[in-house]
């Protein structure tokens, strides 16, 4: 029997595909069209923290070094009224073996296709996922396929990803390369009909409970370098991942104060899936164009029920510009000897400005850093941003306009945070809740679930309900 | 290189989806381009660019699209100096440690 392969066909098979290939019944956590048991998925579908640690301890992923940024703390001092200016220390997951905390996420993945007898994984991804997924197959002796983005039209490849497919290659994985557009999900699904490997996806249960041991590792380093718990954590956002599993690992450290602060680059005007847009921008993850479209809808991926979901854990949502990143990137090369890849410093950017809110006796952790090479590097990404005809110019970093200018601050005075308002946030995440799932009424059970995947109250909840038309349970 | 022969290590391109059958949700400016795909592998025979060529991939799957290159090039690099960064190490070291540190 040959399937058809068209898109059509395909798209309309999807569910029976993904079921095979992420070996996880989602139904099972089901509860309503609405709501979905999340603790539960997240208990059954995935590993426990000491699990998880044992899997990462046999390849080589995790136990990163803290750092503490002892000039960019002084500098950042300089700038703060007096008595501010926390302590900056930054976690160094460049140091995992493919360059990047997406290892964690990848481990677990990777562990569980090799235990289900799955013959390879597959991950759609662009980013540094890609090489943290073929990394992990090499080590576990199973086939990788990895599908990216790569592309405009014009055949012009961005230089980041392009360097991640060159990654990915070196650990001996299929790199398959398309150019824009969401119909990559296609191609993805006939590659997991074809092949019947696992869909290491960035979104189960296994890949969230990965980074889970870098907010508990961070909180341990905190308390024994400092004696404390940090103040704040800075996390690069996008996908929602990152703030997810490091918040939960927190937590299951016991760390509950310290407040966290998801930071993207501002993107905002760019079109994700615009051909002309795609070489205008000079980040590639770490960007509103992910960041907010997952905080507001989660479940958009790759999976029945995204594990990643931001909106639960963010005390805070920041943006920073390009330009910003850029800056920090040279800073922490030029004063603290340590060269890293510029989309994971987008916390530091951020974090540069908080740490002068907050006092001197205070700690605020960058969680992140990556790897930086050929393609993947400020100089890099600003040639290929001035080929591309934006402009670069030191001066005011508000003057940035992303796809037509980017500004590197000039003076480090000028780095800030602009704070994206969460309640906007939550509003957008329940219109698109009612609008994804066309349903006109709810129950209480609905509106506890959705009042706890937004961080809000139930009365917020029902007031923005009642404004979409959708009739309510009586009070109580 | 115009020609590659078996054994060589190529790059195939192929047309997944047409202009005007693109995904409904692309903008306009991607709806009016195909959907394409780059992939490499070994090539199973001879063949010239431009022409129909069958791959065996790492992992040993065989793909077909149109011969693009033969020995296909990494051609990302470091990019040109920019100037707008050069200077932004010596003015911190001035801001922290004052102007010989700059020096
Ligand atoms: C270096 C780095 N930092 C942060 C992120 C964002 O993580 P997430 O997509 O889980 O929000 C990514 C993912 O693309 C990344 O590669």
């Amino acid at each position: 029997m040959t399937l058809d392969r068209s898109y059509q066909a395909v798209m309309a098979r999807r569910n029976e595909i993904m079921k095979r290939a992420l070996g996880i019944d989602y139904t099972e956590f089901e509860r309503s069209p609405l709501a979905f048991d999340y603790e539960g998925m997240m208990a059954k579908a995935g590993y426990t923290l000491e699990e998880v640690r044992k899997i990462q301890g046999e390849t080589g992923v995790g136990n990163t070094p803290l750092l503490e940024l002892k000039n960019v703390t002084a500098l950042a001092r300089k700038l703060a009224p007096s008595g501010k200016g926390a302590r900056i220390f930054i976690k160094d997951e460049a140091a995992n073996p493919s360059g990047s905390f997406k290892d964690r996420r990848a481990s677990v993945s990777v562990y569980h296709a090799k235990k289900m007898g799955y013959p390879g994984v597959i991950a759609a991804t662009s980013g540094n996922y890609g090489a943290a997924v073929a990394s992990q197959a090499a080590m576990r002796g199973l086939k990788c396929i990895v599908v990216q983005e790569v592309f405009d039209s014009r055949g012009v490849g961005q230089p980041e990803i392009v360097e991640k497919g060159r990654k990915c290659e070196a650990y001996g994985a299929e790199v398959v390369q398309l150019s824009v557009g969401p119909e990559l999900f296609y191609v993805f699904l006939l590659l997991l009909e074809e092949t019947g490997f696992l869909n290491a996806s960035l979104y189960t249960p296994f890949g969230i409970a990965g980074v889970e041991t870098l907010g508990y590792e961070l909180a341990e380093q905190v308390r024994e370098l400092t004696g404390r718990d940090p103040a704040a954590v800075v996390v690069t956002h996008a996908g929602g991942g990152n703030v997810t599993g490091t918040a939960r690992g927190l937590r299951k450290a016991g760390c509950v104060d310290a407040r966290v602060i998801g930071v993207s680059v501002d993107l905002s005007g760019l079109h994700m899936a615009s051909d002309g847009d795609f070489n205008r921008k000079s980040f590639t993850t770490g960007h509103t164009g992910f960041g907010v479209p997952f905080s507001t809808w989660p479940d958009r991926a790759d999976v029945p029920r995204n594990a990643a979901r931001p909106l639960r854990y963010l005390d805070r949502y920041v943006t920073v510009t390009q330009g910003e990143v850029f800056y920090v990137t040279e800073m922490l090369a030029q004063l603290e000897g340590l060269e890293r890849g510029p989309a994971g410093n987008t916390s530091l950017a951020a974090a540069f400005a908080i740490a002068q809110e907050l006092d001197e006796d205070q700690v605020v952790v960058v969680q992140e850093t990556e790897y930086t090479g050929a393609g993947k590097h400020p100089t890099a990404q600003l040639t290929f941003a001035r080929d591309n005809g934006i402009e670069v110019r030191r001066g005011d970093p508000r003057e940035n306009v992303p796809g037509k200018r980017i500004v590197i601050p000039a003076h480090p005075g000028q780095l800030g945070v602009v704070d994206v308002d969460l309640d906007q946030l939550r509003r957008s995440y329940l219109r698109n809740a009612i609008t994804n799932t066309g349903v006109r009424e709810v129950s209480r059970e609905d509106i506890a679930f959705l009042a706890e995947d937004c961080r809000a109250s139930r009365e917020f909840v029902r007031e923005q309900l009642a404004e979409l038309g959708v009739k309510l349970p009586d009070q109580g | 290189m115009q020609e590659g022969k078996a054994g060589d290590w190529v790059q195939i391109r192929s047309i997944v989806l047409p202009p005007g059958q693109r995904a409904p949700q692309v903008p306009d400016d991607t709806q009016a381009v195909p959907l394409f795909m780059l992939v490499k592998g070994f090539l199973q025979h001879a063949a010239r660019i431009g022409e129909e060529a069958t791959i065996t991939t790492v992992i040993g799957r065989r793909v077909t699209g149109e011969l693009v290159a033969v020995n296909p090039t990494y051609d990302h690099d470091y990019g040109r100096p920019v100037p707008e960064l050069l200077s932004i190490g010596p003015e911190l070291r001035r801001m922290l440690w004052g102007e010989e540190a700059a020096e």
